[in-house]
């Protein structure tokens, strides 16, 4: 057996450093050019931050785990823009930290669903989802409607969005308590849905 | 992949992507040359020994199995070569995802671009006597309208029924359209501001009366009177509705919101304000006639005429 491999195989720092060397080259190769890029860093037209309505309704959608079942991702191909909509673009994710694409789909793709059905749709549904589509497999959250959304950190929430690039001014985190005073976390959830995917306007 | 913030991310990524190729066909060409094909029978073992006798052989790669790597170096710089990957180089297929989705549309338009056309040109009320435009009417039906109006299009509180012959917006074709085109917007005000409970109270009894149910006569003549100042702007003396405002017949025992008594002071309390969501720029006409063909079909099994 040649050295080279022996010396490796039996100094297990070496070996470590050099696997090290592999999966890093991967890595820089991906993903560090993406930070460098236009389509990926910067807002498409009509993209804005959330509000702290919408915000707490993310985080609302994190916290009861949608992105389990429902993607937010339209790819590029007929089948998915005809049901969905216009694809997704990299852009209209500049904003999300982390970003809620899913990998799974047991519900529908979420992220053009803005605009589609009422505010009343999204909370009879929210409450118990056999009540507007009989066949829905997906659990109720009827305590959304009760509970209250949470204002306690959200100024903090911002505040730290803002230090990852989020361009919130200070008025805006100065507000954002007040404007989710008397608001419940479904009121927040469905402002978040009401959302999505609609600040790109495509021609159709 | 031509968006880089700076060009030089493009020729690093080419080159750190080429060289690792290099550095990996270097790695495997070293360890094939490093162990001599053993001979006569003697295979030269790695020296270590287990459990007394245990030795591992330490024969080369197999052939095929070098050359699949090999192989797979190759492929991966001809993919290189053809598809985008070397940092902005496109590839000499010029493939992107943005062209083949472009070219997917273009074919399916197509293919099923004149079908669409060719209804569009009808008038709805003939398309709706084509079984064909039918069928792909209720598709369509089942892939966008069934989440709120149920893929019986049955409707269910707060999401009107489509086969009761009662319609909101009016159930001529060209009204139909229009409601899936431009959406639609309820808006019934909250009334417990004005009535007070009580109000609310008879004036829910009273339209009780107007479908005919056995009610307190006597509390029905003051909600009449309610009725009568606050509510006929909109639900017509007779309480038949507005179709221009979507206020509904009240006389046909049809409830969108549920027709309790408890219900009936439920709406009247806190209003109503149903949306039907504008379809225009997500189907596009074509689509939208056809499923107005389809819904205004409905008109015809349910003997719908009898409503209105």
């Amino acid at each position: 057996m040649s050295l080279f491999h022996e010396n490796i195989e039996k100094n297990i720092g070496f070996m470590m450093g050099l696997i090290l060397v592999l999966i890093t080259v991967g890595g820089l190769v991906q993903i560090v050019p993406l930070f460098f890029m236009h389509s990926t860093m910067e807002p498409v037209e009509g993209v804005k931050p959330y509000t702290a309505l919408q915000l707490t309704g993310r985080d609302v959608y994190i916290r009861e785990g949608c992105y389990l079942c429902h993607s937010q991702m339209v790819r590029p191909f007929r089948a998915e823009t005809e049901r969905y909509g216009h694809y997704s673009l990299a852009g209209e994710f500049v904003y999300d930290h982390p970003f809620q694409w899913g990998s799974k789909r047991t519900g529908p793709d979420l992220q053009r669903v803005g605009g589609r059905y009422s505010d009343d749709w999204h909370r009879a549904h929210l409450n118990n989802p056999r009540d507007v589509v009989p066949e829905s497999i997906m659990p109720g959250y009827p305590w959304l409607e009760k509970d209250a959304a949470n204002a306690a950190d959200i100024a903090a929430k911002m505040k730290a969005l803002r230090v990852v690039g989020v361009p919130y001014t200070d008025e805006e985190i100065a507000g954002a308590a007040k404007e989710l005073e008397g608001k419940t976390e479904q009121d927040a959830l469905v402002a978040y849905l009401q959302n999505m995917g609609t600040a790109v306007k495509f021609n159709k | 992949m031509a968006d880089f913030i700076s060009g030089s991310w493009s020729i690093y990524i080419a080159v750190v992507t080429v060289l690792s190729i290099v550095v990996l066909m270097l790695f495997t060409w070293k360890m094939s040359m490093g162990i001599p094909k053993p001979t006569g029978g003697q295979v030269e073992t790695s020296g270590h020994t287990w459990d007394e006798d245990l030795a591992e052989y330490n024969h080369p790669l197999p052939s095929w199995w070098l050359n699949m790597f090999y192989i797979t170096l190759v492929w991966g710089l001809i993919y290189l070569a053809l598809y985008p990957g070397l940092g902005s180089f496109a590839g000499f297929l010029g493939w992107s995802e943005q062209t083949q989705y472009d070219q997917e549309m273009a074919q399916a338009d197509q293919k099923y671009g004149p079908i669409f056309q060719q209804y569009l040109t009808q008038e709805i009320d003939k398309v709706a006597q084509d079984p064909k435009a039918l069928a792909i009417g209720q598709r369509l039906f089942a892939n966008y309208c069934t989440a709120c109006h149920g893929s019986d299009a049955k409707g269910g509180p707060g999401f009107p029924n489509l086969r009761d012959g009662d319609w909101l917006y009016g159930g001529e074709p060209a009204q139909i359209k229009t409601t899936i085109m431009e959406g639609r917007q309820g808006a019934m005000p909250t009334w417990s501001p004005v009535l007070g409970a009580d109000g609310v109270e008879k004036a829910a009894t009273f339209v009780e009366s107007l479908s005919g149910r056995q009610v307190d006569q006597a509390v029905a003549a003051e909600g009449k009177k309610i009725f009568e100042q606050n509510c006929v702007a909109c639900h017509g003396p007779d309480g038949k509705g507005m179709q221009a405002l979507g206020a509904p017949n009240l006389t046909d025992d049809i409830w969108l919101y549920g027709g309790t008594h408890a219900k009936l002071v439920e709406t009247i309390t806190k209003g109503r304000n149903g949306r039907m969501p504008s379809h225009k720029d997500f189907l596009g006409e074509a689509k939208v006639h056809l499923l107005a063909a389809y819904v205004f079909s409905f008109r015809n099994a349910a003997g719908g005429e009898a409503a209105k």
